[in-house]
């Protein structure tokens, strides 16, 4: 068999577990741990006054019960605020359970101890929690009013503001541009609120032997939970091990960390010296974990006759709900990616990022920049509607051109890096989009439309990830790195990198991802980050090891190393194949042993004569054991891109909405598996289609998020989701040696604008506020015919 | 107060005591450890805990266990033979039906029964047979094929 | 979200399921669909639950000229795939999905009295009823309790505590009579915003001798609209039934959710209303001669 697996659509590697109930999610591991549930704010905005424990104290396997009273300074103190960023001016972050004042429904303010969850929910209900509400602060409009404070020390409830500015070529301000632009529009758009809402929700298990503490979370970032946990139990990071175990979802809500219960269920468990564990349920998933997409946002631009955009000026009123643990990355992310595959004139982009009385926002698949997308592209659509162009021309004569890369626009991005495109072929883009949806073709009717989205999407950011390769005396490869996995197929697409660096068949090979036993240092899995990153660790890991073993193998075979070939695990002398040793032996060779356990270990051991007695068994600068670590740091992120295309129905009586064909070109660089690669873009494609006509959440004016539960958030079922085209272009990355981009949030990025698009389309009705039910739509209709 | 049941799962008896209110959902996982029927909203529209009972597929978290004493229930550890993994299994691997795999047997027990009643279904009896299953990752498109996939393969191997 | 205690019986037959709920008044646990999750987020907490399930006697369908009875035990596939009632079966694959009716149950449904629900809608625009029982002195008791009388509001039904409601009659669909259902649901399988189904019966020379319809999502519970008068001045292929539509539609009073607008609920009974009686009328027509 091929060594060469780069780009095949190898079967995933993980699924023979999945599929036999096999998987160990958070909730499979500790069956006889002691189980923890929570009291929750049934206020948006309240001040506790005086909680009574005293009713719940008679429950049969009652535990123990805490308030935020009872947790040491250490423990009790605020979360850490995870990315400080200098606009943040006015940071603020939750206490692991209330101290004092709740700020949204669902915020924790006690926890209890019992011997299973039922108890430990029939003892949450006995608990009395005295509260003295206050007025809540809900909508982003109320909020910037600032009658209402949700922090009494942040006035107008503005956590963050930033203005980032990019001056046209004549140096003239965007609004200056605007001014003096040919033709000018002025309008407002809305984004509704969802969530990444995982099938899994979030979990901790906790296990402390007096000594060491052991933290299964379902987490998209296992080593940062593993250095705020030491930090707030005053641990020593060796004495800290924290482990992702398979993990059914993340979509973001589960990269932010410490989350309040990661703190509290390893401090429990070492308090009461008995294994704990908490399973978020789905209720608690949707008061308690992450929200996002909520924004309004202000847009005027000046273009010229051809529809070029010679300035853009906008404002955004970003909803931070309660707290901003993760900064305000979103906002960023919305601000630069809004720009997508064109050069404008002049941009200026301002963002309030606003505190309201709900659950807090942090990123959810796509992060941002399906709020900066539907931007400009409602920008694109207006002004070639303005101008009774074709939308596509519009799009094309802003388009920037492929030997215009690397291209700099002149902004500071998330990773607090310039945002510089590295490679792309934006045009051929927008030409295999039309020619797969058919666009010049399309035939126009009432209720019938199509519609076209742009994005660009940087891609993984730094700092870095590392990788550790190890080959055992037996021809096995077993593969580490720190980042997580929930679902994207690291397992398999790693394994096809290290198959094909180093020459070994893929059974061979086995990934381990998010346990810090084998790998402590890690960023984590966003960003569509982790095949970059880790994926290049990875790879050049492998190169060493691949170095070392064609030395130690060139001594033994007394062939130059250069001459050296390693195929199906052998390595062999190019052009003689006779003239071979495998790697299995390698590996022993690379260790140089006392005591043998099997034949093949004897090998190496001080009387075999297989080493020189006139050198040290381990020469000077090499260390035992055929195994390399490496680190790969990008300079700056990647971008990739895409472009979606849709036609829908809507319908004349009902408005209903009917997606009819959806079309996907994507570039993510080089492919390492595009089998995997294609589902990741269904997945956020379905996730969009979800965004765009069915999630939202709602939230009435006392703060009560009053669709939280499956019954009310509608996610999209097979029934909801449109058959989707995929096309690929393949646009190496020059910045990375395996030459990729990452894949995971693409598909749900341009989704919204695409369908608004399309509506717009055929109704003839500006769709300026997503998402839309054909209650909405209906809505439109009447207001139009007025 | 608990009540002594008896559970028929995958074949095997298993009797087991469980207060009254036990989900069935949280009977198999932890009473039985059967730990692959998953848990994904606990008010019955996710699918993810779907098992089959008497070969009919049920929400297993909106079923007491006390009320299915003495019945047989197959969970997603039952749907393989001895020496390989079930068609529909095997489909959804091949068709990449599958990513988080936390809905993945809710999908895999509910297929398995609409193709033993139904073995040549239509696309849009495929949409109907899995329109109660919620899937986060996959958008749906490579479960669908799998199912006609596993259709094929039934076919083949009857 | 697990459920409260409760104290469960599971009485074996129909006398014991009766005395049981005379002597202690707990809930009725049947297909569940319904109430378990309710008592998963603890919205419901009952002292006893007891549980029909192992009342054999319960399940069943019978099926005569007059019509079709369904007992509390049979499952809402169970009675799809009977068909013994067109009407009902075209319901029935409205109501959630596939892998729910395995469980359901049609006279829990009934008693659910959901007003959104499809099968409430079926009882009343055919005139159904529901047998509902009880333990007195020492013996059972039964009365019938026509659709109209069994829909008293939002999830509440004519059922009384220490009542067991043990099967639903609906009423066979006459000669030349054609019946449809039509709804708007968010998702597939989702209760509906709106929804409206419609029995029409013809005459010989294709005039509309009665027609009605039943909507849900509209109001506090199913909404009856008898339009035999509106509908019966012409043949059916020349009625108006967009304006027959709109006399349904100033019938009903819907409400605004975060769903659908009252406006839109509105609007949408006059479409379905017209798309149903159409539907039915062809129906109707199309069986003429038979």
């Amino acid at each position: 068999m091929t060594t060469r697996l780069f780009g095949e659509p190898v079967a995933r590697r993980e699924d023979p577990r999945l599929l036999t109930g096999q998987g160990r999610y958070l909730d499979d591991l500790g069956r006889d741990a002691l189980a923890a549930a929570f009291v929750r704010s049934p206020h948006a905005h309240a001040r506790i006054r005086d909680i009574d424990v005293g009713p719940a104290l008679d429950v049969p396997g009652l535990v123990a019960i805490y308030t935020w009273e009872d947790l040491p300074e250490r423990v009790g103190r605020a979360l850490p605020l995870l990315i400080p960023h200098p606009a943040l001016t006015h940071g603020r972050t939750a206490y692991p359970l209330a101290r004092h004042v709740v700020r949204h429904v669902g915020e924790p303010v006690v926890m209890v101890v019992a011997a299973d969850r039922y108890t430990a929910e029939d003892a949450c209900a006995l608990i009395e929690v005295d509260y003295e509400p206050l007025k809540p602060v809900v909508g982003l409009e109320e909020a910037v009013q600032g009658a209402q404070l949700v922090h009494d020390d942040v006035p107008g409830n503005v956590g963050a503001h930033l203005v980032q500015e990019v001056a046209a070529a004549d140096g003239r301000g965007a609004r200056e541009a605007i001014e003096t632009a040919p033709h000018t529009l002025a309008f407002r758009l809305d984004i509704e609120r969802s969530a990444s809402m995982p099938l899994e929700g979030r979990g901790v298990y906790a296990r402390w032997d007096g000594h060491d503490l052991r933290v299964y979370s379902s987490t998209q970032t296992s080593t940062s939970v593993r250095m705020a946990v030491a930090a707030a139990l005053g641990l020593p990071l060796p004495q800290v091990e924290v482990i992702a175990p398979d993990v059914g979802g993340g979509f973001g809500v589960k990269i932010v960390h410490p989350w309040p219960e990661e703190i509290l269920i390893p401090w429990a468990a070492m308090t009461l010296g008995r294994e704990l564990k908490w399973s978020e349920d789905r209720r608690e998933h949707f008061i308690s974990s992450a929200h996002e997409r909520g924004q309004v946002q202000y847009v005027r631009a000046g273009f010229d006759d051809d529809g070029r955009v010679l300035g853009l000026d906008v404002t955004i009123l970003h909803d931070h709900g309660a707290y901003t643990p993760y900064g305000i990355i979103v906002p960023i992310v919305t601000s630069t990616q809004l720009l997508g595959p064109y050069k404008l004139g002049a941009y200026r982009v301002e963002f309030s990022a606003v505190y309201t009385n709900t659950v807090q926002v942090t990123p959810y698949r796509g992060a941002g920049r399906p709020q900066g997308v539907f931007c400009m592209e409602r920008t694109m659509d207006k002004i070639a509607r303005y101008l009774g162009k074709d939308r596509t021309e519009v799009r094309a004569v802003n388009l920037i051109q492929p030997e215009e890369f690397p291209y700099d626009q002149r902004m500071t991005f998330q990773d607090g890096r310039p945002l510089i495109y590295d490679s792309g072929n934006y045009p051929e883009m927008l030409r295999m989009i039309k020619e797969l949806i058919g666009w010049d073709d399309f035939v126009r009717a009432p209720g019938r439309g199509i519609g076209i989205g742009c994005y660009v999407e940087g891609t993984g950011v730094g700092p870095y990830e590392g990788g550790h390769v190890q080959v055992t005396s037996d021809g096995r490869v077993h593969v580490s790195t720190g980042l997580t996995s929930q679902g994207q197929g690291h397992e398999t697409a790693f394994a096809q990198i290290a198959a094909t660096e180093l020459g070994v068949p893929i059974e061979r090979i086995s990934v381990v991802t998010g346990d810090t036993r084998r790998f402590g240092y890690a960023v984590g899995t966003f960003a569509s980050r982790a095949a970059v990153v880790s994926g290049n660790a990875i790879a050049l890991a492998c190169r060493k090891v691949r170095e070392k073993a064609l030395r130690i193998a060139a001594g033994a075979l007394e062939a130059d190393p250069s001459d050296l070939q390693i195929t199906d695990g052998v390595v062999h002398v190019v052009g003689a194949p006779t003239a071979s040793i495998p790697l299995s032996t390698v590996a022993v060779l690379a260790n140089p042993l006392r005591y043998a356990f099997d034949e093949e270990t004897a090998k190496a051991t001080q009387f075999s004569g297989t080493a020189s007695p006139d050198r040290p068994p381990v020469a000077e600068g090499e260390e035992p054991g055929l195994e390399g670590r490496d680190y790969y740091s990008p300079i700056r992120s990647t971008f990739a891109a895409g472009m979606h295309a849709a036609v829908v129905e809507t319908d004349p009586d009902t408005a209903e909405i009917r997606i009819v064909r959806y079309a996907v070109v994507h570039d993510c660089g080089r492919l390492i598996n595009p089998m995997i690669v294609e589902g990741q873009i269904h997945g956020g494609v379905a996730q969009g289609v979800g965004g765009a006509l069915y999630e939202r959440m709602v939230y009435d004016s006392h703060g009560q998020l009053v669709n939280a539960s499956f019954m009310d958030f509608l996610m999209p079922y097979a029934t909801e989701v449109p058959h989707i085209e995929t096309a690929h272009l393949e646009t190496p990355s020059p910045l990375n040696p395996l030459g990729i981009k990452g894949a995971g949030e693409a598909g749900v990025i341009p989704v919204s604008a695409v369908i608004a698009s399309a509506i717009e389309d055929a109704e003839g009705i500006a769709i300026d506020r997503m998402p839309i039910s054909p209650s909405e739509l209906f809505g439109l209709r009447t207001a139009h015919a007025r | 107060m608990e009540h002594e049941i008896t559970l028929v799962v995958n074949g095997v008896a298993r009797r087991v005591s469980v207060p009254a209110r036990r989900l069935l959902s949280d009977c198999l996982r932890h009473d039985l450890g059967l730990t692959g029927t998953h848990v994904g909203c606990e008010h019955g529209v996710c699918g993810c805990c779907t098992v089959l009972l008497d070969g009919q597929p049920v929400r297993s978290c909106l079923t007491f266990a006390v009320t299915v004493d003495g019945r047989e229930l197959t969970t997603v550890e039952g749907l393989a033979g001895p020496d390989r993994l079930s068609p529909v299994q095997r489909a959804f691997a091949e068709c990449h039906g599958l990513q988080c795999g936390f809905c993945t047997p809710g999908f895999l027990c509910t297929v398995t029964a609409l193709l033993a009643e139904n073995p040549a279904p239509t696309e849009e009896e495929v949409l109907e047979g899995v329109s109660g299953n919620l899937c986060r990752c996959t958008g749906y498109q490579n479960i669908v094929k799998a199912v006609h996939r596993a259709a094929e393969l039934l076919a083949e191997e009857s | 979200m697990k459920p409260p205690p409760f104290e469960y019986h599971a009485p074996g037959d129909l006398g014991a399921a009766l005395r049981t709920l005379a002597e202690v008044r707990g809930k009725v646990l049947a297909g569940g669909q319904s109430l378990i999750p309710m008592l998963n987020m603890r919205l419901t907490a009952p002292e006893y639950l007891v549980d029909i399930n192992r009342v054999a006697s319960l399940g069943g369908i019978d099926v005569t000229e007059a019509g079709v009875r369904v007992g509390a035990l049979a499952r809402h596939s169970e009675v799809e795939r009977a068909g013994a009632h067109p009407l009902l079966t075209r319901a029935l694959k409205l109501v959630a999905h596939p892998v729910i009716r395995n469980r359901g149950t049609v006279v829990g449904s009934l008693v659910h009295a959901d007003p959104a629900a499809e099968l409430p809608a079926v009882l009343a625009v055919l005139g159904g009823s529901v047998r509902v029982a009880r333990w007195e002195g020492h013996t059972q008791v039964v009365r019938d309790v026509p659709a109209a009388d069994f829909f008293t509001g939002p999830m509440e039904s004519a059922v009384q505590p220490g009542e067991l409601a043990v099967s639903a009659f609906f009423p066979a669909l006459g000669f030349r009579t054609g019946d449809a259902f039509e709804e708007v649901a968010r998702r597939h399988g989702d209760y509906a915003l709106a929804g409206v189904c419609a029995v029409v019966t013809l005459d010989e020379e294709a005039y509309v001798t009665a027609a009605k319809v039943a909507c849900i999502g509209v109001g506090p519970v199913p909404v009856v609209v008898d339009v035999s008068e509106a509908s019966g001045h012409c043949p059916v292929h020349e009625l108006d039934w967009a304006e027959v539509g709109r006399l349904v539609q100033s019938a009903v009073e819907p409400e605004d959710d975060i769903h659908a607008s009252a406006a839109y609920r509105r609007h949408l009974v006059g479409v379905l209303a017209e798309r149903a009686l159409w539907k039915a009328a062809r129906e109707g027509a199309a069986i003429r001669g038979a």
